[in-house]
């Protein structure tokens, strides 16, 4: 409740002003804001505030998601979160609670069909000051998001004994392939790993193999490289600088992208952003709702932060981008205000006033 | 009673078995027993020793301090026939350094071994039938890691899976250890890792339903569910750990994932005194580069395995240093536990063979060897300790060779005489 409050007081501040005070000739770009649940609402509220301050040409525009019934029993989004996407493409979304057992899908997996969002990349960066055992890690994981293992089709072919089927298709293989070197390109990345199992699975991760072989057949000026997931693991935590943009299926994706969150320092300063078709994105924080701080002003808000910054590049905002992202990791590398999780003791507020301080400075 | 009477009461015992068991190996009726005096490999007749008399002996190999002088060597009272199958990549390598140092120790094994390799193109029904035949005879094998091709040629199964199915070898065990003197960013790690090899995605069961599509699918049954959580348990109870952690995606998988972890849930309830926990893998994986120290015996299904005992290997050193072992009701495998040929380091001399050495350590315990276990992981642990000598895998420059050197040049073996 105090959330709440709290978090309405800060909007009625900053929604109307940006519009009459940011007379700039580039164009205004609407971004549909859904800031989820639990201390969701505090940190948008707070990458409000930073983006606000750096008077970044984002509009946007707020939506609750709620899984609902449509007619013929099915679960869908709300309709007008659904066009509020479908208008501006772009998206950014605070953590969503998924209630056990309430008879429908993870909010997460019905935005994810609603707008095919096929691809998770999740760029994993080191950050100076905020202390883990590797450093300088610098990798981009890119993980197919609708097939895979987690087709969700299992069954009980006789008590005792379960069948799940991990679906692997041509099509979505290629566009996960094509778009991971698109990305390097776009990115400036030297190189692409695709990551599978096709000495055990050689039928399904082969096909995933060769598609991945075709597009890098196509992008010669990206390098391409393949390697064992369990290479990969091993690799991964004796040498994380080796590896720079990593492609691969749904459930080993899942399983990279936490390990290499892992060695930046968790969810809690992992960005993530979510590909779909026809030019929609939707950038997201993925850690949990954390119910317990939830409205106590302790929240990290670094995460959806890091991601808003990822969407800022995705729109080609590259100056914002980098100013922002400039205030947020010299607030952290100086260690005077950061939240508890960080190691400090200072509240969201006062993290984030200190971040739209610097952004302020540097205007 | 004092001190010096139970200790002559203890010696005229042992003179008294010492003269049985002489008793027994003079009879001409074991032949094969000849063969551990003279030290041929050849056994006349091509047989084996029989098992009860392995079995007579045995108990007095473990002092051979106490033994009298006149006595043949305590360690040489029966030979242990092991298969061998140096697979891949370093493989042969490997194994090249396991008999150096068995040799130099005086070890009691004899290695049959077997060229299995699809890669060199020496793997065929006849081959296999060979290893499984050899395998039923001697019940313990090392083995190093068969390479799969990765192109498709109609086989679904590999030899390596096909082995292990043949074999029922269920579980794989991967004992994480942080060797001292070899420093990590994670050190003073110990876990355990229980792999459920037999089924799940390495069903090997795959087909296109329709062009451009293809369904793999993975299978979980609550007999082999309970197998491995009943293992792990044992397992625990057994080495005096407190904790057993089963990773699962049933978040996901649910009916699936799911009968593994209920499976592990019921089974936990028979073992009160062991706490019980579950994590998503996911999870599980991120809490292992941020804090492993939490986990103790970790269990879980086949390609959850694969990855967190790689990723654990990592921790502490990478595939060169962690052994593993692969147990069914009757056999046992010795093996690295991360399973890589390492095919880039072929005939380069660089590989590092302290895992293979060390699994070599635990064949020894597992066949009651003890001394000789003792022996050779010492020699290994303490070759790591010294720091010098350090293949390039560790950070050094030396050889798999001088490796192997400094292992025989630490190998405090004191010959019985």
């Amino acid at each position: 409740m105090a959330g709440k409050a709290w978090r309405s007081a800060v909007r009625t501040g900053e929604m109307c002003e940006p519009l009459p005070s940011t007379r700039r000739p580039i164009s205004i770009h609407t971004v549909t804001l859904i800031p989820g649940d639990g201390i969701g609402p505090e940190i948008s509220g707070a990458v409000m505030k930073i983006f606000e301050a750096a008077e970044a040409p984002i509009q946007w525009e707020e939506r609750n998601v709620t899984a609902i019934q449509g007619p013929g029993g099915k679960w869908m989004i709300p309709p007008d979160a659904k066009e509020s996407m479908d208008r501006n493409k772009i998206g950014l979304k605070g953590p969503l609670k998924t209630p056990i057992a309430a008879g429908h899908p993870s909010m997460n997996l019905l935005l994810r069909k609603t707008f095919d969002l096929y691809a998770n990349v999740r760029p994993c960066v080191s950050i100076e000051g905020y202390q883990t055992p590797y450093t300088n890690v610098n990798l981009v994981t890119i993980r197919e998001n609708t097939e895979g293992e987690y087709s969700g089709i299992e069954h009980v072919i006789v008590d005792g004994v379960v069948q799940s089927i991990k679906l692997i298709t041509e099509k979505a293989s290629q566009r996960i392939a094509e778009y991971a070197f698109e990305y390097a390109r776009n990115n400036q990345r030297a190189s692409v790993t695709a990551v599978h199992k096709a000495n055990i699975m050689r039928m399904s991760d082969g096909l995933f193999l060769r598609k991945c072989r075709e597009a890098a057949e196509k992008h010669k000026d990206i390098k391409f490289m393949e390697m064992y997931l369990d290479t990969v693991c091993l690799n991964m935590v004796q040498d994380p600088t080796q590896f720079d943009v990593l492609v691969m299926p749904n459930l080993y994706g899942d399983i990279l992208s936490d390990l290499c969150a892992g060695l930046i320092g968790g969810l809690g300063v992992t960005p993530s952003g979510n590909i779909g078709r026809n030019g929609v994105a939707i950038f997201e924080s993925v850690h949990g709702t954390a119910p317990d701080i939830a409205g106590k002003d302790l929240a990290n808000p670094t995460a959806l932060l890091l991601s808003a910054i990822m969407m800022l590049r995705h729109m080609g905002l590259h100056g914002h981008a980098k100013k922002i992202e400039a205030a947020c990791f010299d607030t952290i590398r100086e260690k005077k205000v950061l939240t508890k999780d960080l190691g400090g003791n200072a509240k969201c507020s006062e993290f984030t006033e200190a971040i739209c301080q610097r952004v302020k400075d540097m205007n | 009673m004092s001190f010096s009477t139970l200790l002559l009461f203890d010696l005229k015992y042992r003179v008294l078995w010492t003269f049985i068991v002489v008793g027994l190996t003079r009879n001409p009726l074991i032949k094969c027993t000849d063969c551990c005096v003279c030290r041929s490999s050849v056994h006349p007749q091509g047989l084996r020793c029989p098992r009860w008399q392995q079995l007579a002996s045995r108990p007095l190999s473990v002092s051979p301090g106490l033994r009298c002088p006149e006595e043949p060597l305590a360690r040489a009272d029966a030979i242990f026939k092991v298969t061998m199958l140096p697979g891949d990549g370093v493989g042969p390598e490997l194994m090249t350094a396991v008999k150096d140092v068995f040799k130099a120790g005086d070890v009691p094994v004899e290695f049959e071994e077997f060229h299995l390799s699809e890669v060199q193109n020496m793997a065929s029904e006849e081959k296999l039938e060979q290893v499984l035949a050899s395998m039923k005879n001697n019940k313990v094998a090392m083995k190093g890691k068969i390479h799969t091709p990765m192109e498709f040629k109609g086989e679904l199964a590999s030899y390596e899976m096909r082995l292990r199915r043949k074999l029922d070898l269920f579980a794989n065990v991967v004992h994480v250890n942080s060797l001292p003197g070899y420093s990590t960013r994670h050190n003073n790690l110990d876990l355990v890792i229980i792999r459920e090899q037999t089924e799940g995605e390495y069903s090997s069961l795959e087909h296109e339903s329709v062009s451009g599509v293809i369904e793999c699918l993975k299978i979980i049954t609550r007999e082999k569910s309970r197998r491995i959580a009943k293992f792990a348990f044992d397992y625990a109870t057994k080495k005096a750990r407190n904790k057993v952690t089963a990773v699962h995606k049933a978040n996901i998988m649910k009916l699936g994932d799911g009968l593994f972890l209920q499976s592990c849930a019921e089974v936990a309830e028979l073992y009160p005194k062991i706490k019980y926990e579950n994590i998503i893998i996911d999870n599980c994986c991120m809490q292992l580069v941020q804090n492993p120290y939490q986990f103790d015996v970790l269990v879980m299904p086949n390609l959850y395995g694969n990855i967190i005992d790689n990723l654990a290997a990592g921790l502490v050193g990478g595939a060169g240093v962690v052994p593993g072992e692969s147990y069914s009701a009757e056999y046992a495998v010795f093996e690295t536990g991360a399973r890589h040929p390492f095919a880039q380091a072929v005939g380069r001399n660089i590989a590092n063979p302290t895992a293979m050495l060390l699994s070599a350590a635990n064949m020894l315990k597992h066949l009651n060897l003890e001394y000789h276990s003792q022996m050779v992981s010492d020699a290994v642990k303490r070759v790591i300790k010294q720091g010098k000598v350090r293949t390039r895998d560790l950070g050094g420059y030396s050889t798999t060779g001088d490796f192997v050197r400094a292992v025989l040049e630490n190998l405090h073996h004191r010959p019985v005489y």
